[in-house]
């Protein structure tokens, strides 16, 4: 038998390629993000200094950062628990005998599989003023056309929309995973009983799907801070920043600005927004594993 | 009574099944609507004629304005490139944490795990200085490099690894096979579903990452796709609806295509991935 010291070694060294890549681009950048936010910007004159928490006081005081964060918040609200009941309903649909239900699966899922940006390129005509097709339909019953994207108070629900159209076939799946796990004698017994399907919804199908919708409600919290290709072919975050989320105003702020000290101090509110994510994730989907 | 409720139910049947196919025809509408467009010339993108002529003009003219073929061959070497890396180093890493208990592969682990919330594009502006450092700024390497060793790719493999019967590995011991060899022949191939089931997850994130590429490429023999087909559709551009129809066909048709083909595999490997 091998020795423990070699079990050792062999664990260390099998770990090592990926743990090489895993510091430099994920621990590293992520204590000198935290370190860079809390030096000053190099200009020709003064090189980069100590400034504490001088970035963070500036980013308080920022309207932008504010309505970033403020947009975020809309936009998850927005989209999230549209997303979640559609799924349930397409999961629903499908998960019985239905003429042509691969075929419909597949409609229901096909948005999933296209990049944001190919969406995007798509919806932007939908939303084009007078010659798109919203406004087109909208003419038809005598409606004057409009600005979607142009306009502050529509621009946020327009993009709702679409990440509504392309995620919710995604949370279908997993409805559809969960329900084909319950046992169909509940559903059989139910009907016995007397109760109506919608009872039987509410009462025994809704609660076994808890699980579920806590997974998928953390990880479209999570994506609704991460995506923002969009951002770059409708709005570009416009009009004044009624469609700019977190982390395009970290791209402009670092890549178009070159604010990268700013960016850093922007970037540590995103890591931390996050992390409770992550321990949210943790402590309460850990509980599902008691449930099985 | 019963008769009235067999009926009423039946009622009810149809009248879900009308309300699925709505919502499937709903769905798929924006992707027909594009496809028709970009398959019809300009001027029949904003007005609906059942008989308008089919023309291939919209392709040839987004060909013409942008290399489609050439970032095509980009994200292919990409996405392979991507996959073949992560399969490697997931992997090795996996079976360090799934039969070696390791000093500190607790803590390890945990490390590992970091990564699922705090992805490589979160943190594009040290990481672009790192490439920066590295000198590979507008390679496709620079582009692949972080999201190769995948905290996700090791959580799934480890999974399946750990559920393998230890008594298979012992067989193979008393054949001869040394730590590599039990690796090899043992755990990889039970756990063959794992395995594709990344792959197509992988694959198809991979095929649609936009921001990190749009920040490490800047020129035509580097650019993915996504970035190219981004740079297209710019509005200030001034390109014409049809064609940029034409444009975005031509990006998502291959992973399109591949998903109408296998959408059986690629629903149950998004399902498979995301309960684990």
């Amino acid at each position: 038998m091998q020795t423990q010291a070699s079990r050792h070694a062999q664990g260390w060294l099998l770990l090592m390629p990926a743990a090489i890549l895993l510091i430099a681009f994920t621990h590293y950048p992520t204590v000198a993000t935290v370190i860079d936010s809390l030096f000053s910007k190099a200009t020709a004159i003064r090189p980069s200094r100590f400034i504490g928490v001088l970035n963070y006081e500036r980013m308080l005081d920022d309207p932008i950062f504010w309505k970033v964060l403020a947009n975020n918040a809309w936009f998850a609200l927005g989209t999230i628990p549209t997303s979640i009941a559609l799924a349930i309903i397409m999961a629903l649909f499908v998960n019985r005998a239905l003429p042509g239900r691969a075929l419909v699966r597949v409609a229901y899922f096909t948005p999933t599989i296209l990049p944001m940006i190919a969406v995007a390129n798509i919806w932007l005509f939908f939303y084009t003023p007078d010659i798109g097709l919203i406004d087109q339909i909208a003419s038809g019953f005598g409606l004057p056309g409009h600005n979607w994207l142009g306009d502050p108070a529509t621009v946020l629900p327009a993009i709702m929309v679409m990440t509504i159209w392309k995620e919710a076939g995604f949370f279908m799946i997993f409805y559809l995973a969960a329900m084909q796990n319950i046992p169909p004698e509940l559903g059989e017994a139910s009907q016995l009983e007397g109760a109506s399907r919608w009872y039987y919804f509410r009462r025994v199908m809704f609660p076994l799907l808890m699980p579920t919708t806590l997974f998928v409600l953390i990880n479209a919290v999570l994506n609704s801070f991460k995506l923002v290709d969009h951002l770059f072919v409708l709005t570009k975050g416009g009009p004044n920043n009624a469609s700019n989320l977190l982390l395009y105003y970290i791209f402009e702020t670092a890549f178009s600005y070159f604010e990268t000290h700013f960016a850093a101090a922007l970037t540590v509110v995103l890591l931390v927004l996050l992390g409770t994510m992550a321990l949210a994730q943790f402590f309460l989907l850990d509980k599902r594993v008691h449930y099985r | 009574m019963k008769m009235t409720r067999s009926i009423s139910q039946a009622f009810q049947t149809w009248l879900e099944t009308g309300a699925a196919w709505l919502l499937a025809l709903l769905w798929i509408s924006p992707l027909v609507y594009a496809i028709w467009a970009a398959f019809h010339p300009g001027e029949y993108a904003v007005n609906f004629d059942l008989f308008a002529p089919l023309t291939l003009d919209n392709f040839r003219e987004a060909l013409s304005q942008a290399p489609f073929p050439r970032y095509a061959l980009n994200t292919f070497m990409l996405v392979t490139m991507i996959l073949a890396a992560q399969l490697i180093l997931c992997t090795l890493a996996a079976y360090a944490f799934a039969r070696f208990e390791f000093r500190g592969h607790k803590i390890a682990f945990a490390l590992v795990l970091v990564q699922l919330m705090i992805t490589p594009e979160i943190l594009i502006v040290e990481n672009y200085v790192t490439l920066a450092k590295f000198g590979l700024v507008d390679t496709i390497l620079g582009i692949g490099l972080p999201y190769m060793a995948s905290a996700f790719g090791i959580f799934l493999l480890r999974q399946a690894f750990k559920s393998t019967p230890k008594e298979l590995e012992e067989a193979a011991r008393l054949e001869g096979c040394g730590t590599m060899g039990v690796l090899w022949k043992v755990y990889v191939p039970l756990a063959r579903p794992t395995y594709l089931a990344y792959g197509l997850v992988s694959i198809s994130h991979h095929w649609n990452n936009f921001l990190w590429p749009l920040i490490v490429t800047n020129s035509v023999k580097t650019r993915p796709l996504t970035v190219g087909l981004g740079i297209f559709g710019a509005p200030e551009s001034g390109v014409n609806w049809s064609i940029i129809s034409a444009a975005t066909l031509l990006s998502v048709a291959p992973l399109l295509v591949a998903f109408l083909l296998f959408q059986r595999q690629f629903v149950q490997s998004f399902m498979y991935a995301g309960i684990k």
